[in-house]
């Protein structure tokens, strides 16, 4: 019970030779853009890597680098096969050959589909990252003077003037964290006084938040300081006031930047994928149909190609009683190293 | 006696078709180049066009476009005459349109060096044109509740942000302006009113600039509000400040960007003017070369090509004429062809020597 027989005359095998050259091409360059984006993803990924806690994201990009490099060479070995394929003289070169690389091409496919999941699996790794990052990022924004963290300021500004977010859930996280460094505070004015005594840590907190936060588009100058206080500025509702600064968390931000760019990249390693597919499938037509020509004097009669010789079912058995028999085989070895020469009475 | 002579035997001739047909099909991509270089600087001066004053800034770009296409028709022509040149009874169809585009394409050159030119030439009316733009812009920071000008506010912040800048020249041009405006400024504050009546004209001016001035690089957080008053903060001078806000000024960060780019236009297109230049060239040894062959009526023999057939003085001379001729009618002593007894006669035997005719 043949799975998926189709017959092929020669005109059929000729032009499905010619088919899966062109198509081998495309996969080729599908291969060749499959890496460029890993790269581009994984570019992206660094240029915010110091807001980020670990690098577990980068699984993915490194993953679509390997996938479309390797994708490169088995498409161009498709494409030497093809052009051998009709010459019934240089064709028996691949026989021995096939199998594997069939088995280790479809590999390279699953591997290309199981990257796709993973783009949008580990959105919650992702986010738990971002936290961790965004968050010590606030923390220490105000340490300009410790080395190894002087440049979390500018990271944090630029990051939050670029993606247009302010805090790491929303603005009121920076309420909650000193941000203003002791070097800038006059320890003899009463009002730092009052405020370092009235929390617990002896932090200084205050209603505010960095410049970055504030919002070009709002049509009052910015109101960064004392924000919860209504009475300190003229004409102004807290609650009311939605364009002053940004309203978004920077994770929320960096989050849904990422996910559209995975899901754009996504889409593209999808249809690469399925014209990987295609270049197999073509491959194992043309290699079932041309090996029923082997040995025969017509080279032009027709031929019958398929998928699998049995069922899948049948096949799957096959190829796990072969893995066993292989598995068993060493495994005596092993014991018969070991035993006397009287086991074999 | 020739302007600068080549001689041509057939397999040159014949290479020198295919070449220039080559060449001419780059000078079409180099056109389309052009083309797309005049559409990028376009669209740079309409992003912001909100802070330029005049409207002249875009002849540049119209220039460049204008230029680009006509490149490209030229250049497409130029290889189908080329491609035709090396089957002599092809070229007897482009035979008379050849010198006229020669001529053509010479002078089109000229357009490309003027394009080069207007490219460096620009400068100085951009700064003009963006001095006026920023000024204004800034005057009406505040106006975001009047239709036309409301959006002015946030180009100019986005504009300080992209561009690390501050103000027109620098940040003090923020403390000759009124940028907050009066909505909300609270009109019974005591400190409020001193101001306004302290102001000629009445209006609210501080020494403080809008968040956009703000440096991220800055060790401190901003510093924007009485940046000149040291007391007003904790340990602060203002004169040792230099990180807090940005110190180059908006018009000279927007002069070098755009200078910049259209020096690299520029030196693109003179580069542009001397491979088509060489095109030309070769197009013209190709026409002498082939009318030459053509002259001799040996399609396979070898044939002169020259850039001008006689020296530069004689050809200006007898184009001179030409030109001087035009106006004139047809007069009858001058045509060579009519045979007539002129007044004076050279004998006493009332014999005029005639030229024999002698059978060849």
């Amino acid at each position: 019970m043949v799975l998926m027989k189709m017959k092929f005359s020669f005109q059929k095998r000729v032009k499905l030779a010619q088919a899966l050259w062109l198509l081998s091409w495309v996969a080729s360059i599908g291969g060749a853009v499959t890496f460029t984006l890993g790269v581009f993803l994984k570019t992206e990924l660094h240029r915010r890597s110091e807001v980020m806690d670990n690098a577990e994201i980068h699984a993915v990009p490194n993953t679509l680098m390997i996938v479309g490099l390797t994708s490169l060479g088995v498409n161009f070995f498709a494409g030497r096969m093809c052009q051998d394929a009709l010459d019934a003289s240089r064709f028996p070169r691949w026989k021995g050959l096939l199998q594997p690389y069939l088995a280790v091409a479809v590999f390279l496919a699953l591997v290309m589909l199981v990257a796709i999941v993973m783009s949008y699996a580990m959105k919650g790794s992702l986010e738990a990252s971002l936290e961790v990052g965004l968050r010590n990022g606030i923390r220490f924004y105000k340490d300009t003077d410790t080395p190894g963290r002087c440049y979390r300021k500018q990271t944090i500004d630029q990051l939050q003037m670029a993606f247009q977010c302010c805090g790491n859930t929303d603005f009121r996280d920076w309420f909650e964290v000193q941000w203003i460094s002791n070097r800038y505070l006059d320890f003899n004015s009463r009002e730092v006084k009052d405020c370092i005594k009235s929390n617990v840590d002896g932090h200084y907190l205050v209603d505010s938040v960095p410049f970055s936060c504030c919002n070009p588009s709002s049509p009052r100058p910015c109101i960064q300081h004392r924000l919860t206080n209504d009475s300190a500025h003229y004409s102004y509702e807290y609650e009311a006031e939605e364009l002053n600064i940004y309203v978004r968390g920077c994770r929320e931000a960096l989050v849904s930047y990422y996910m559209g760019l995975m899901n754009s990249i996504g889409a593209g390693v999808l249809s690469i994928f399925l014209v990987q597919m295609s270049v197999l499938v073509s491959l194992r037509y043309l290699q079932t149909a041309m090996e029923a020509v082997a040995g025969q004097e017509n080279m032009e009669m027709e031929t019958e190609g398929y998928l699998l010789e049995k069922s899948v079912k049948a096949t799957a058995k096959e190829f796990r009683d072969k893995a066993l028999t292989l598995l068993q085989l060493n495994q005596e070895d092993t014991m018969s190293g070991g035993r006397n020469p009287d086991a074999l009475s | 006696m020739a302007v600068l002579k080549v001689t041509f035997t057939k397999t040159k001739r014949d290479k020198l078709a295919q070449m220039l047909w080559i060449l001419n099909w780059v000078s079409v991509v180099t056109g389309m180049i052009l083309l797309s270089l005049g559409f990028f600087l376009k669209v740079e001066i309409q992003q912001r066009q909100e802070l330029m004053s005049n409207r002249e800034v875009y002849s540049v770009p119209n220039m460049l476009i204008a230029v680009g296409l006509i490149a490209c028709a030229i250049n497409f022509l130029g290889g189908k005459i080329c491609y035709d040149c090396v089957d002599t009874t092809k070229f007897l169809r482009w035979k008379l349109l050849m010198l006229p585009y020669i001529i053509c394409t010479f002078f089109f050159t000229f357009c490309l060096l003027a394009g080069a030119f207007m490219c460096y030439a620009m400068r100085h009316e951009l700064e003009e044109s963006l001095s006026i733009g920023l000024q204004d812009a800034m005057r009406f920071y505040k106006d975001t509740d009047k239709p036309g000008r409301c959006f002015l506010k946030r180009t100019v912040d986005l504009l300080q942000i992209h561009f690390q800048c501050c103000g027109n020249d620098g940040f003090r041009d923020w403390f000759h302006i009124q940028w907050i405006s009066n909505r909300y400024l609270d009109m019974s504050r005591g400190e409020v009113a001193d101001r306004l009546r302290s102001n000629v004209e009445g209006k609210y001016l501080t020494d403080g600039v809008p968040f956009s001035c703000c440096n991220p690089s800055s060790p401190r957080p901003c510093i924007q509000h009485q940046v000149t008053n040291n007391s007003a903060h904790y340990n602060y001078n203002y004169q040792a400040e230099e990180l807090n806000l940005w110190p180059q000024g908006c018009r000279q960060a927007l002069l070098e960007y755009y200078t910049h780019i259209m020096q690299s236009i520029g030196l693109t297109v003179l580069l542009i003017w001397l491979f088509e230049l060489s095109v030309l060239t070769g197009v013209r040894y190709l026409q002498t070369s082939m009318e030459n062959v053509l002259r001799q009526g040996d399609p396979d023999s070898e044939s002169d090509g020259w850039l001008l057939e006689n020296s530069f003085a004689e050809t200006a001379r007898y184009n001179f004429n030409i030109i001087k001729n035009l106006g004139k009618c047809y007069q009858v002593d001058d045509d060579p062809n009519i045979d007539f007894q002129s007044p004076t006669q050279p004998g006493p035997d009332n014999v005029h020597p005639k030229p024999i005719a002698f059978a060849t």
